[in-house]
Parts: C-alpha cells; structure tokens; sequence
C-alpha cells in the first residue's frame, strides 16, 4: 500500500468534463486504483486534502476567490501539478466573460436576464461572505500558481489520460503523440 | 462627395489593384473614410465591401473616423523616449485638452502615437499633415497647438518652430540630412546617366555578370545576392517583369533611405533603370513609406527631370526598345510592408501581409509577374558599380561583405546622423565617430537586430559578423534597458504584426504582458524560461519580421541576463508573483458595494 502514489483532482471553473474523461478509461480504472490512492477528490469526497500529495489533477480555471484558494491548497501540497483541459491551460469557455467587464456580467445575470428582471425586484447583486468573490477576469491556472504539466483536450481524450497518468506514476516514458496537440 | 470618389478611382482606371492609392487619394479628399464612403468604394470597384474594410483596416494611417483637421502622429520610437518625448506628448495634451487617441470636440485637432516615422537623429519628430516636425520641444508643442486653434496654414506652423541655425535639406521642410560621413559608393560625385550610358553597350548577361563579380549583396537586411536574383529574373520568358524598389524602410532606428532619397535620388532610379535593363523590364514601382509623403512633391520633380533628360521613358539615352519609367506607390503605415512580398501584396491594393514561399517574388511578384525588389541603397550600388567596375567595389569591404554600409546612428551620442563606412568596422570604431561615451548597449539593425554588450564591441559590421540593414541605436549607460527599450521595442512588435501566424500574433501580445511584469518586479524566472523557450516557436512564422519579433526580449535576456534577474525576487516559485487576489477581486467588491 505504502508505494501507491497519492493523487488528488479537483473542477475548478470547469464542468466536470474532464473527470467524465477520466472515468472513460473504464476499466482500466481498476489497474489504476492498483497504483494510486485517491485523496482530496470528487470521486471520494474528500474535501480537503489530508496528507502530502504526488499528483494534483486540475480541471478548470479560477473565476472565483474558492477557485483561488483551492489551487494553492493543491499547490502546496502536491509535488506535480497538471492543468488538464481547455478551462485549466486558458481559462477555456468560462473566459469567454473575459472581453466583458465583470460589471455588465454581473448586470446581465442578476438584473436584466429575462429569468431574474421579475423576480429580483430589489435589484440585488449578491454578496456575502458566505459566497465566493467573482474574480475581475477568469485565469488560467499557470496564471496563478506553477503548473508542471499542461494536458490539452476538451475534455483530454481518455486514452491520452490514462497513457500519461500511467507513465507519470509508474516513471515510464511517454510519448506525446503530434496528434494529441494537433486539432486541424 | 460621390463625385469626388468616382472622379478619383477614374484617375486610376477603376482598377481595384491600386486600391492603396485610391483610399490615400480619397482620404485625402474627405479626411476619413466613412462606411459609406468605403461602400461607394466597394460598388464602383465592384468588389466586396470587406475587400476594402480589410485594406482600410490593416493600415494605421487610414482612418475610419475623423482624426481633425490637423492631425497630430507624435513619433513613438525608443529614441524620441530618449530626447523627451513624454514631455512634449504631456505638452501637446495639455494644451489640447485632449489625450492621445483622441479628437478635440470641434473636430480641429487629432493626437496619436505612431511608431518610428525615421527621424532618429532629430527626435522628438511628429507627422502634422503629411508633413514632419523634428525636435520638437514642450513650448514647440504649445506653439503648435496655439497656431492650429488659430487657424494656421502647415508652412505657418512650421516656420514658427523652425530653429534659426537649422538646415533642411528641402524647401518648406524641417529634416536635415545629417550626412556625417561620405563614402566612396552612395555619397559621392556623381553624373546622373553616365551608368546607364555605358550599360548601353553591353549585354543583360554582361551587367548581371559585373553584379555577380562585385558580389553585391541586398542592402536590406538580408544581404541576397543581387547578381543572383537578377539573372533569376532575366531567365523567366515573361513580357511583363517588374522592378520594386523597397523605400518601406520602417525597422525602427533606420533613416538612412530618406537621406540617400534626399540627397541622391537620381542615383537610385538610375539603378532601377539599370535592374530593368539587366533582367528586361517595363515597369518600375518605388514604394515608399507613407512617412515619407513629404517627399512625393521632390521625387515626381526628379522623375520628370529624368523624363525630359531621357533616362527614364522610352528609348531611354537614346537606344530603341529600352524603355523603362517608375511610378511612386505609397504605403499606408505598416511595418511588414517592408518584407518584400508583403510590399507586393501591398502594392496590388490588399492587405500587407507576407506570402508563402515558393514562388518567390522574383519567380511570381507583382501581378503574379517575375518581379526584382530591391533595396534603395543597392539600386544607388549598382549605379556605382557600372561606372567604376566590380574590381573596384569588391576592393572595399571584408571576404563575405563587398563595399560600403549606409548607416543610420542615433541615440546616446554627440553626433546622430548618417554614416558610410566600409563593411568591417568595429562596433568601437563606430562609437568613437559618433562621439558616444558611456555606452550600456548599442542595438544593431533594429529591434529585430540583436543588442549588444560592451564585451562584444569588438565585433565586426559584415554579413559574416554582425549583418544589419544599417541601423544602429546607441544606448547609454542611464538608460533602463527593459523599460525604455525591450519594452517599447515588444509593443512596436505586437502592434505590428499582420496577425497571419498565430505564433507572432499571440506570443508578441503575451511577450509585451510578461515582459511588463518583469519590469514591476512581479515575473518568476519561469517566465524568462518560457520567453526564451518561444524563440523556438517565432522561428515558425511566415516571414522574416514574425521570426524576429522577440528578439529584443530574447538577445537581452542572453546578454543581459543581470538585468533581469535583479527584478526576480519571488522567493517561493510555486505561487506566480504576477497574481495578486486582491487587485483579481477589487472590481467584485467595487461593484458589491464592499468597503
């Protein structure tokens, strides 16, 4: 048990896309619970990491100070950090508010959406110190803490999941194949 | 106005290829080109609205709205940032009451920034009007601006800033030549037609032989052999075949093709006239840099003369079938223009962005015609070579760089200006004759050039050492290198590109973003890392400028590395310093009401 290597995942901005992916690789799931402990992640509900960790799995960007927070807090306790996907290497489709001030899209969803023009009748912008901050623009991860490894794909393919965590864990060679990074 | 439009596109035959003259023209008519305007434009050419929106829109001096009755480009060169500039533009805005980029209410002034307009050794300059303003001063700039709101004519305005002891090297203009050094090949005696007399007697073949004997190398940058291109030319079975001569001269810091222009235009033409003899051609096309369109008046004058001389026109020096004349195409503001098949696309109304290569221009240019482009300096050779022979040139210079190098110097010394040296001066050697002391780097052939540090001044100027189209810009030792410099030169880079590969598209933007955390004290050392690891990546890009978009960035991180580790100071390289949560969630908390 004790060489299992530790891995962590979280969906920062993202949809949870890239951990349907990884679910994908089916099952070889179960080859891969042979060689890694899940520890902070949706997949165990874990919610805040409890011991140093190998592999931090990142999915999503950061659009909120949660987001923030819990990047760091993989920061500091994973050795390898891995943006995996659009969202986590450029903010992805969540960024598309990034040509927008932060202003009008808080306007256009709280005050003049035909959902809420009725029904929001104080005209109220949410905030609380229960609630995460709307950050001014939505960031890349490698924009806010180091990132070791960028795996590109919306989601990444399983098969590239699977082909580079196994190689990462088990120190095996990888080969980065051009079709991987080549979408045209 | 839809007669003045009409009656203007008639002028060039309602041939969409000389879409850049028509818009100019037009501009110059109505002071802008509205959407209507651009839609007439479309209709009458009969072709697509979008065909003109992208022409207008790649080109900076084309103005989609007003931009005043006079229009202010103050010059945004590293080296006007040397001599003042921010005082005079603060100068020009206070007085205004306005910023740049924008419109005073009336509409009667316009302020903007352009970048080098080729004045480095007179700077802080400006473009007013078409015509250029050079050392201007804070209390210049208010002169100015009083003198617009009084309503003053160009010549007015001019000759209340004009410094008594000034010597323009044109009538109604304040540019002096500069010309510090005369050499042997460009600024020496010279009789207009007395090459292409001798030429007369000799075969195409024979003159692209003394060419290839002289080993002449293009004066651009690049240093392709001109004998080579030529005969390339001259064996293609064509009956229409081109000569471009490349006055886009827009590498920031260069200005020596305005002197050469100024001084010695007969000199060039005359070697257009010799490169259309040589590989049999008709037709020559000079572009010249919109900045220069001060010139247009003097240049048509000394084509005209050429004309009545008959060393330009048919049965030119008197020998039938040797026909050749030149027409004067203008650019709009674009860098990339001067990479020679972006020039072309240029000239043929689009928008100026490189092609891919094969076919080169000297296979399928202009017109899908075997066109030779040349530079304004090795036409002026080519004259020099015909006269004295390729054994006298090729006695200058080192092994691999024949003849002489125009060059333009400016920046921290005594004595800005121009230079003609043989090739294979040293660095030192340079630096002494312009007067400069304390010298931190010199930037040789521009931003796409490379910097240099004082251990290296012992280099050579020649295609086997340091090549360079001719600009050299002196920077001293009180200068911030990074700010004052790197950064401008990443801006120029970013604006410039024509947007065509993504690597110079997006890396230029992201180069100017990093490199301004850099300067904040805010980048880790993987930022350098990863800038000097996309120098691999630029080298992908179409054209030669895209190549060497970040070489400011890149040759100062090489040799001047100190530099920047001095504004490294994250200690924990796991947290990006250039994040700050506090400033990410400012705006939320603005907006939220939060104190």
């Amino acid at each position: 048990m004790t060489d299992k290597k530790i891995i962590a995942t979280i969906s920062l901005a993202g949809c949870f896309g890239c951990h349907m992916s990884l679910l994908d690789i089916d099952e070889r799931l179960l080859e891969f619970i042979e060689l890694v402990e899940f520890n902070r992640s949706p997949l165990t509900d874990i919610k805040k990491i409890t011991r140093e960790c190998d592999i931090g799995f990142i999915e999503g960007g950061c659009c909120n100070d949660e987001n923030v927070e819990n990047l760091i807090e993989f920061r500091k306790h994973c050795k390898v950090l891995i943006s995996v996907g659009e969202c986590a290497i450029m903010g992805g489709i969540p960024a598309i508010r990034n040509t927008i001030p932060l202003k009008e899209c808080l306007e256009e969803a709280y005050l003049n959406a035909s959902t809420t023009i009725k029904s929001n009748d104080k005209k109220i912008i949410p905030g609380d110190p229960d609630i995460p901050k709307i950050l001014d623009r939505v960031y890349p991860c490698h924009e806010v803490v180091k990132i070791d490894y960028f795996l590109p794909g919306c989601p990444p393919r399983a098969d590239l999941l699977w082909e580079f965590l196994y190689a990462l864990v088990t120190g095996k060679p990888f080969e980065f194949k051009y079709q991987t990074f080549k979408f045209d | 106005m839809k007669h003045d439009i009409t009656s203007i596109i008639k002028r060039y035959n309602d041939d969409p290829t000389r879409l850049m003259d028509i818009l100019i023209d037009v501009q110059s008519a109505l002071g802008y080109l509205s959407d209507s305007t651009i839609e007439q434009i479309a209709k009458i050419l009969d072709v697509s609205r979008v065909d003109v929106v992208q022409t207008v829109s790649f080109y900076h001096f084309f103005a989609r709205a007003p931009r005043g009755k006079y229009t202010v480009y103050l010059n945004d060169s590293v080296v006007a940032g040397f001599y003042g500039r921010e005082n005079v533009k603060e100068a020009f805005d206070a007085a205004a009451g306005i910023k740049f980029g924008e419109v005073t209410a009336d509409g009667l002034i316009g302020l903007f920034n352009t970048p080098c307009i080729g004045m480095n050794d007179q700077e802080p300059a400006a473009i007013i009007n078409e015509r250029i303003f050079t050392k201007l001063t804070p209390a210049k700039a208010r002169i100015l601006i009083s003198g617009m709101k009084a309503g003053k004519s160009i010549d007015q305005l001019m000759q209340e800033v004009l410094e008594s002891n000034a010597k323009p090297s044109l009538k109604n203009s304040m540019i002096e030549n500069n010309i510090i050094k005369k050499g042997a090949v460009i600024f020496s005696d010279y009789i207009p037609g007395s090459a292409l007399k001798k030429v007369l007697n000799l075969s195409s073949l024979e003159v692209i032989n003394i060419m290839k004997n002289a080993a002449l190398r293009g004066r651009g940058g690049a240093g392709f052999p001109t004998g080579m291109k030529w005969d390339v030319a001259r064996k293609i079975h064509s009956r229409t075949k081109y000569i471009f001569c490349n006055a886009d001269e827009g590498e920031p810091g260069t200005f020596k093709d305005r002197v050469i222009l100024t001084a010695m235009p007969k000199l060039v033409f005359e070697g257009m006239a010799l490169a259309a003899y040589a590989v049999g051609a008709r037709d020559g096309i000079f572009y010249l840099r919109n900045e220069y369109r001060y010139m247009r008046e003097y240049l048509e004058g000394v084509l005209k003369e050429m004309r009545a001389d008959r060393l330009l026109g048919t049965a030119i020096c008197g020998k039938k079938g040797f026909d050749f004349d030149v027409r004067i195409q203008f650019g709009a503001g674009a860098y990339v223009c001067g990479e020679e098949s972006a020039l072309i696309e240029s000239a043929e109304g689009k928008r100026g962005e490189p092609r891919d290569r094969p076919p080169f221009p000297v296979e399928k240019g202009y017109l899908q015609k075997p066109t030779v482009v040349n530079n304004v300096e090795t036409f002026g050779s080519v004259v020099r070579i015909i006269q004295n022979g390729a054994a006298w040139y090729n006695g200058m210079g080192t092994e691999h760089s024949k003849g002489t190098k125009v060059l333009s110097i400016s920046g921290d010394c005594a004595n800005p200006g121009i230079y003609e040296v043989e090739w294979g001066f040293s660095v030192n050697d340079i630096l002494k004759m312009a007067g400069a002391e304390d010298v931190q780097a010199v930037q040789i052939g521009g931003p796409s050039g490379s910097c240099i540090a004082p251990n290296e001044f012992g280099r050579i100027l020649a295609y086997e050492d340091l090549a360079t189209g001719g600009s050299l810009i002196i920077i001293g030792k009180n200068r911030d290198l990074l700010k004052d410099v790197v950064l401008n030169f990443q801006r120029f880079f970013a604006d410039e590109s024509c947007g065509s590969c993504v690597p110079c598209r997006a890396l230029t933007v992201v180069c100017v973003k990093l490199m301004e955390r850099v300067i904040e004290g805010k980048a880790a050392k993987t930022d350098l890392d990863d800038m000097i690891s996309w120098a691999e990546i630029m080298k992908k890009n179409r054209c030669g400028l895209g190549q060497t978009a970040m070489n400011p960035v890149i040759s100062t991180i090489k040799k001047f590395r100190e530099l920047y580790d001095k504004k490294i100071t994250a200690k924990d390289e796991r947290f990006n310093p250039g994040f700050d949560l506090k400033s990410a969630v400012s705006d939320y908390d603005a907006i939220v009401g939060e104190k």
